[in-house]
C-alpha cells in the first residue's frame, strides 16, 4: 500500500486527480453549508450537461475557446515560458477579429482565413514581445504579461468606443460581415420554416443547428493536433521542450536558447488569439466595452493546469471546465444555488495544483522513513 | 611527525575535541572514524584532496550536519550540536566558503542580523552598532566601516564581516573553510596576520585549506584528512611541505587502464595568455596557455577552486574573458557562443551533470540525442522525427555503454543512477566524434566498473587520432590515463609534465602551490 | 474660481482612488520583502470588499466592515501562506487560485445572503467619516470646500505607508523580514525563524489587501459587486514594482495612478485624451519604468523561492 502511495505521489496525473477530487469535495461542503442539497446538485450538474445533444453540443461549442487559451498556456509552459498573458492575446484576437471581420470585405472562405491568419501574428507578436523583455532587459514574462493583458483589454475598449466603430445607441461594433461568419449553420436560419423543417427530419442535426457549433471546433482539433505534433516529432519541437525542462543544459547543448523563448512565445500568443478570433467568428459577431475582462485568459491557464500542459489533455480539461460552467447555470436556475459555486470549485481545484511540486518531494519523505 | 604529546601550560586545555566521528552519506562514507584534537589558543590546519571530508568535519562541528556516531566535546565539556544556533552558544563561530551576506544591506546591519542592537520601539541603535563594530575592529585588526554596503566592498573585506559576524557572538573557536581561495596574495598575509591576532586574544582557530604554503606560514599544528580518514597529526614547525603533500595524496593508486603508447599529432587546440573573471569580478584563470595536440590526452590537475571551472566556461563559450585567445582548428573560439565551441569541433562533459549534461525531465534517448537531434538518420519518411528510429539507435548505445537498467530508452533519466547518467553523457559525447573531446571529472560518483568504462573510452578517442582534455581533480585518474599533464595553480598552468617521469607526490606538491 | 474647483476635485477624487491601492499595494510590499510572491492580491481585495459591504449592511457599522474585510483578506492569505511557505508549492499558481477563490466567494455569499442577487444590498448608507466634517467645518458654505473633502480612511493610508516604512526600514522586526527575502541563508544561519517571518508578512498583506477592498467598498462603490475590484488588485501589484518594493515608493505610484484613474472622471468627454489610454497608464507606466531602469530595478533577491533548510 505504502509503496503504491510513493509511486502514485511521484506520477503528475496524481495531483491533478486529488485536486479535482478536492474541488468536488469543496464545492458539495459549499453547498450544504448554503443550505443546498449537494446530491441534487451534482445531479443538476450532470443533467445540465447530457440531458439532451443540444446540451452537450453546447459544452464543446463553449469549450472552444478555453482550449484554445489553454493550449496557449500549455505549449508555453512545456517550452519554458509561463504565459499568462494568454487572457490579453486572445482579447487581441477578438478585436482582429472584429475589425477584419467587418471593415475588410472578403470572399468566403477566404475572410475567415485570413483572419485568423493576422490574428495568430499578432497574438504571436504581443507575446513575443514579452519574450523579448526578458531576454534583453531581464524583466519576468509573470509580470510582463500581466502588464500587457490590461493593456490589451483596454486597447480593446478604445477600439469599441472610437466613433469610427461603435454602432450608435450600443456598446458595441459592428457585427462582422456574413463571409466571416464559420458556424455551421446561421443563426437566422434556426428560426425559418427550412430551419425547422430540417429538424425535424433529421433530429441529430439539432445539436448543429441550435448551437453555434461550427468550423471552430474543427480548427481547435487541427491546432491541438498540430501543436502536439510539433511538440513531439519536429525538431525544433524537441529544442523548444529541451529549453523548456532545462535551460542549462539545452545552452550547453548549443541549442539557440534566446531565439527559443521568442519562438515559444510567438506560437502560444498566436494560438491565444486564434481563439480569440474564432469566438468572434462563431459566437459573438463584434467586441463591446467591457467592464471587466471575460477572462478566457485564465480559464485557459486552470485548464492548461488541469491537463498537465497537455495538448491533447487540454481538450479534455476544457470539456471538463466547460461542462462545469454549463451545468453551474442549471443549478442556479433550478436550484437556486449561485453559479459562483462553480468558480469556487475551480478556484480550489487549481490552489490544489498549487501543491503538485510538493507531492514528489512527500513522496521521498515517506521513502525515506522505511 | 611525531605528535607532540606534552601537555604544555596554556596549551593543555583542547577546545574542541572529537572523537571516533563518522559519516555516511547514502553509500558513501564520507567520514570514518576521524580524531581530532584542537588545542586552544592555537591555529590548527586541515589539509587534505577535494572530498577527503575535512568540511564535513567542520560542518557536523557546526550543527549543518548531524554525526551517525562519536562524540565532541568543547572545552572538555560533552555536548551534543545538532544546529548552528546550538554550534554558536557553544562559541563556535564559522566562515563558509560561499559568504552568507546579504549584499545590498550595510555591514553593520549584516552583523548584528538576529541579535540586533535596538532603541525603544525596537528601532535599530544604528550609532551603537557602528561603534562597537568599530571597537571589534580595532581589537582583532579587521577594520570595516560599518556604514559600507556589502556589495561595494571587496572579497577581502566580506570576509573581515564573516568573522567580525562570528565574533559579536562571542565564538572562542573559529572555523575558516578555504578562506584563501577567493584572497589576494596580499590580502593573504593580512589574514595570517588577523589569525595571529585572534590567537593572541585567546581564540582559538581551525582553518580548512589544500594550500600548503599558507599552512606552514600560519599554523601551529595540522592534521592531513584522506578519503574520510585521519593521516595523523602533526607540528607543522617539523614538517616539510613536501611531507604535507605526500601524506595529502598517499600511494593509493586505484586502477591502471591498459594503453599503448600516445602518438601525439598537430595541435588542434592552443589557448594563449587567458584571462578569465568569475562572478565577482576576480581573475580566475590568469594569463594561462596550454595546447593539447590530436592523439594525446592532455590533463589538467589541480585542486578544485584554482580557474579549472573559468577555463571551461571559456572554452565553451559560457563566459567572456578579459583578454588571451582559444584557438581551435584555426578558429578563434574565445568570447563566443556554445555554437561556436560546437563548430570547432569540439564536445565537452560538463562537472554538472544535472544542470549542464542532463534534462533530466527527457527519456534517456532525447538525452542521447540531445546534441544530435538534427542528423538525418532520427528523421522518418515523414520527415519528422521517427521516434522508432530514435529508441532503436538509444537502446543500441544503452548496450554498448552498459547504461542500466537496459532497455531504458523510455525512462526519465532523472529516475537513472548517478553513475549510469554519467555514462549517457559519455556515450552522446564519445558517439559524435569531436576532434577535442574536454571532460571534466567524468568518473565523479561512479563505481568502478563504470570508471573503467570510461576512461577505457576516453583512451579509445585518442587512438583513433583525436584529442583528450580531461580536468580532474583525482591524482589517480590523471596519473591513469594521461599522456601529458599540465598543473594548474591559482588560474595559471605551473608545470607540464611527462607522467612517466614525475610522480604522486610532485604532482601534489604542484597542485598546492609548492615548488619543484 | 471654477480651475480651482476642478484641481481640488481631481486631488480628492485620486485620493480617494489611491487610498485602496496604497492599501494593498503596501500589502505587496511587505510579502514579497519577505520574499513571498503574491499576485492574489486582487482575490484578497474582492473578498475584503465582499465582507466589508456585507457586516456593514447587518451590523449598520462601517468600522465593523473595515475590520471583517482585513479579516476575510487574511483568511485567503493563509491559505496563501501554506502553499508556499509550508508546502513549497507554486506561488503563482497559488496566487492565481486565490483570485478565482476571492471573487467565486465574495460573489456566491452575496447572492446567498442576499436573495440571489449579485450585489450587495443598496448603497450603505452608513459612511466612514469624512476628515473636514471630522474638524468640524461647515462644508456647505463654498463649493471649494465640498470639493476638498476627503475620507478618514485616505489618513488611514498615508499613517499606513510611513508605519511601513518605518518598521521596515528603522527596526528589528524589518531589518529580519528584508534578510528573509533576500538571503534566507543568511538569516536561516543566525537563528531567525524564517518560516515565521514569511508567515506573518503574508497575512499581513492579506490584512491590507483586505482594508484595501473595504475601503473599496465602503468609501468608492457604497456596495459589492463583481466588478468592484476589477484590476485594482494588479495596479497595486504594478506600484510595487514601480515604487522598488519600498512603501515610500509604493504608495507614490499609487498616488500617480489614483490620479490617472482620476482623470478618466474628470476629463470624461475630452475628444483627444481617451479614457482607455489613461486607463491603460499605471501598466505601461510600469514596463516602461521596468525597461529603463532595469539596472535599478531591485526586487528581493529571493523572491518567489521557497526556502529549504540546509540551503545554507
Amino acid at each position: 500500500m505504502r509503496h503504491f502511495l510513493i509511486r502514485a505521489l511521484k506520477k503528475p496525473f496524481t495531483a491533478v486527480l486529488v485536486a479535482i477530487l478536492i474541488g468536488f469535495l469543496v464545492g458539495a461542503v459549499t453547498l450544504a453549508v448554503g443550505g443546498y442539497d449537494p446530491g441534487r446538485g451534482y445531479g443538476l450538474l450532470v443533467t445540465g450537461i447530457f440531458s439532451s445533444t443540444r446540451r452537450t453540443m453546447q459544452v464543446l461549442v463553449n469549450a472552444v475557446p478555453i482550449i484554445m487559451t489553454g493550449l496557449a498556456v500549455s505549449f508555453a509552459v512545456r517550452t519554458g515560458m509561463f504565459n499568462i498573458g494568454a487572457d490579453g492575446q486572445f482579447i487581441l484576437g477578438q478585436v482582429t477579429g472584429a475589425v477584419i471581420g467587418y471593415y475588410v470585405p472578403l470572399p468566403p472562405i477566404l475572410h475567415p482565413i485570413f483572419i485568423l491568419l493576422c490574428a495568430f501574428a499578432i497574438g504571436g507578436l504581443y507575446a513575443a514581445f514579452a519574450a523579448f523583455l526578458k531576454n534583453r532587459f531581464g524583466i519576468h514574462e509573470v509580470i510582463s504579461t500581466i502588464m500587457l493583458n490590461w493593456i490589451a483589454y483596454y486597447f480593446m475598449n478604445f477600439v469599441v468606443n472610437m466613433k469610427s466603430v461603435k454602432v450608435p445607441g450600443s456598446q458595441h461594433s459592428p457585427e462582422i460581415l456574413d463571409t466571416a461568419k464559420i458556424t455551421f449553420f446561421s443563426r437566422e436560419f434556426r428560426t425559418t420554416a427550412e430551419g425547422e423543417a430540417l429538424i425535424a427530419r433529421q433530429p441529430w442535426l439539432e445539436s448543429l443547428i441550435r448551437t453555434d457549433a461550427g468550423y471552430a471546433i474543427l480548427v481547435m482539433i487541427a491546432v491541438t493536433l498540430l501543436l502536439w505534433v510539433v511538440l513531439k516529432y519536429t525538431r525544433i519541437g524537441f529544442e523548444l521542450r529541451a529549453v523548456g525542462y532545462n535551460y542549462y543544459a539545452a545552452e550547453f547543448a548549443a541549442m539557440p536558447v534566446k531565439r527559443n523563448a521568442l519562438l515559444s512565445m510567438f506560437i502560444s500568443g498566436g494560438t491565444a488569439a486564434l481563439g480569440g478570433a474564432m469566438l468572434v467568428m462563431s459566437t459573438s459577431y463584434f467586441i463591446s466595452m467591457l467592464g471587466a475582462t471575460e477572462g478566457y485568459g485564465w480559464d485557459g491557464i486552470s485548464v492548461a493546469l488541469i491537463a498537465g500542459s497537455h495538448p491533447i489533455g487540454c481538450v479534455f480539461a476544457g470539456l471538463l471546465y466547460s461542462g462545469l460552467k454549463l451545468g453551474g447555470t442549471e443549478i442556479q436556475s433550478r436550484m437556486g444555488a449561485p453559479t459562483e459555486i462553480i468558480n469556487i470549485m475551480i478556484g480550489v481545484l487549481v490552489l490544489c495544483i498549487a501543491f503538485a511540486p510538493a507531492l514528489p518531494r512527500l513522496a521521498e519523505r515517506l521513502e525515506r522513513k522505511e | 611527525m611525531e605528535l607532540d604529546k606534552r601537555a604544555t601550560g596554556p596549551d593543555s586545555v583542547f577546545a574542541v575535541e572529537m572523537c571516533g566521528i563518522s559519516k555516511s552519506f547514502g553509500s558513501l562514507k564520507a567520514l570514518d572514524n576521524v580524531d581530532l584534537s584542537v588545542r586552544k589558543g592555537t591555529i590548527h590546519a586541515l589539509l587534505g584532496e577535494n572530498g577527503a571530508g575535512k568540511s564535513t568535519l567542520m560542518k557536523i562541528l557546526y550543527g549543518l550536519y548531524t554525526k551517525d556516531s562519536g562524540e565532541i566535546r568543547i572545552m572538555g565539556q560533552a555536548c551534543d550540536i545538532k544546529n548552528p544556533k546550538q554550534a554558536i552558544a557553544q562559541g563556535i563561530g564559522m566562515v563558509h566558503q560561499h559568504f552568507m551576506l546579504v549584499e545590498n544591506m550595510t555591514i553593520a546591519e549584516n552583523i548584528v542580523l538576529g541579535k540586533e542592537m535596538t532603541r525603544s520601539l525596537g528601532r535599530l541603535d544604528r550609532e551603537k552598532m557602528n561603534r562597537t563594530i568599530r571597537e571589534f575592529g580595532e581589537q582583532f585588526g579587521l577594520e570595516v566601516d560599518p556604514e559600507d554596503t556589502i556589495m561595494d566592498v571587496s572579497v577581502a573585506t566580506q570576509q573581515r564581516v564573516e568573522i567580525l559576524k562570528a565574533l559579536y557572538r562571542g565564538a572562542d573557536i573559529l572555523i575558516l573553510d578555504e578562506p584563501t581561495a577567493v584572497l589576494t596574495p596580499q590580502e593573504i598575509d593580512n589574514l595570517i596576520v588577523t589569525m595571529q591576532r585572534l590567537v593572541e586574544s585567546g581564540k582559538t582557530v581551525i582553518i580548512i585549506t589544500h594550500k600548503l604554503k599558507e599552512i606552514m606560514a600560519s599554523s601551529e599544528y595540522c592534521t592531513i584528512i584522506r578519503r574520510g580518514k585521519v593521516i595523523d597529526t602533526v607540528r607543522v614547525d617539523q614538517v616539510t611541505e613536501k611531507d604535507l603533500a605526500s601524506m595529502m595524496v598517499g600511494r593509493e593508486v586505484m586502477l591502471t587502464t591498459d594503453k599503448k603508447e600516445a602518438e601525439p599529432g598537430q595541435i588542434i587546440m592552443e589557448i594563449q595568455d587567458l584571462t578569465v573573471k568569475d562572478n565577482r569580478g576576480i581573475e580566475k584563470v590568469k594569463d594561462l596557455s596550454l595546447h593539447v595536440r590530436r592523439g594525446e590526452i592532455l590533463a589538467i590537475a589541480g585542486v578544485d577552486g584554482n580557474g579549472q571551472t573559468e577555463l571551461i566556461e571559456a572554452i565553451t563559450g559560457l563566459r567572456k574573458s578579459e583578454k588571451g585567445s582559444i584557438i581551435v582548428n584555426g578558429q578563434h573560439i574565445e568570447n563566443g557562443h556554445p555554437a561556436d565551441t560546437h563548430r570547432s569541433g569540439i564536445r565537452t562533459i560538463h562537472e554538472d551533470r544535472h544542470k549542464r549534461g542532463l534534462v533530466l525531465d527527457f527519456q534517456v534517448g532525447e538525452n542521447l540525442i540531445l546534441e544530435s537531434y538534427k542528423q538525418n538518420r532520427f528523421r522518418g519518411r515523414s520527415r519528422l522525427l521517427s521516434w522508432k528510429k530514435i529508441n532503436d539507435y538509444a537502446n543500441k548505445q544503452i548496450d554498448r555503454y552498459d547504461i542500466r537498467p537496459s532497455g531504458c530508452a523510455l525512462q526519465r533519466a532523472k529516475e537513472l543512477s548517478g553513475g549510469n547518467q554519467q555514462k549517457v553523457i559519455v556515450a552522446r559525447t564519445v558517439e559524435q566524434e569531436p576532434d577535442l573531446l574536454v571532460a571534466c571529472q567524468p568518473t565523479r560518483g561512479l563505481d568502478v566498473g563504470a570508471i573503467e568504462y570510461v576512461r577505457n573510452a576516453l583512451v579509445q578517442q585518442r587512438d583513433q587520432g583525436r584529442a583528450v582534455l580531461l580536468i580532474s581533480y583525482e591524482l589517480d585518474e590523471v596519473m591513469d590515463i594521461a599522456d601529458r599533464i599540465n598543473v594548474i595553480y591559482n588560474g595559471r598552468i605551473v608545470a607540464d609534465l611527462d607522467p612517466a617521469e614525475t610522480d604522486e607526490q610532485a604532482i601534489g606538491l604542484l597542485m598546492a602551490g609548492g615548488s619543484q | 474660481m471654477n480651475l480651482l474647483n476642478t484641481i481640488l476635485l481631481t486631488a480628492s477624487i485620486s485620493l480617494m482612488y489611491s487610498a485602496p491601492l496604497i492599501f494593498t499595494a503596501l500589502g505587496g510590499v511587505i510579502t514579497q520583502r519577505a520574499g513571498v510572491d503574491n499576485i492574489g492580491l486582487e482575490g484578497m481585495m474582492a473578498f475584503g470588499a465582499c465582507g466589508a459591504a456585507i457586516l456593514c449592511h447587518f451590523s449598520g457599522s462601517p468600522w465593523i466592515g473595515l475590520v471583517v474585510g482585513a479579516l476575510f483578506g487574511a483568511t485567503l492569505a493563509l491559505l496563501h501562506a501554506f502553499v508556499a511557505v509550508t508546502a513549497k508549492g507554486s506561488q503563482i499558481i497559488s496566487g492565481i487560485a486565490i483570485n478565482f477563490i476571492g471573487l467565486g466567494l465574495g460573489v456566491f455569499l452575496t447572492r446567498f445572503l442576499f436573495d440571489g442577487a449579485a450585489q450587495s444590498n443598496s448603497t450603505i448608507n452608513q459612511n466612514l467619516p469624512k476628515v473636514l466634517e471630522l474638524i468640524g467645518i461647515d462644508k456647505s458654505k463654498s463649493r471649494l470646500l465640498e470639493s476638498s473633502e476627503i475620507d478618514l480612511t485616505v489618513i488611514f493610508a498615508f499613517l499606513f505607508a510611513v508605519l511601513f516604512w518605518f518598521v521596515l526600514y528603522k527596526t528589528k522586526t524589518g531589518l529580519r523580514v528584508r534578510a528573509c527575502g533576500e538571503h534566507p541563508g543568511a538569516a536561516d544561519t543566525l537563528g531567525i525563524n524564517v518560516t515565521r517571518i514569511r508567515y506573518i508578512c503574508t497575512i499581513l498583506s492579506g490584512v491590507m489587501a483586505g482594508l484595501g477592498g473595504a475601503v473599496t467598498a465602503l468609501t468608492i462603490s457604497y456596495r459589492f459587486t463583481p466588478t468592484v475590484i476589477s484590476g485594482q488588485g494588479f495596479i497595486a501589484l504594478a506600484a510595487v514594482i514601480f515604487g522598488n518594493w519600498k512603501p515610500i515608493g509604493a504608495t507614490l505610484a499609487c498616488l500617480l495612478f489614483g490620479f490617472a484613474q482620476a482623470l478618466t472622471v474628470v476629463m470624461a468627454g475630452i475628444p483627444w485624451l481617451p479614457t482607455q489610454i489613461l486607463a491603460m497608464l499605471p501598466y505601461a507606466l510600469t514596463l516602461l519604468i521596468l525597461v529603463i531602469f532595469v539596472e535599478r530595478s531591485t526586487p528581493p533577491k529571493a523572491l518567489g523561492q521557497p526556502y529549504f533548510k540546509g540551503q545554507a
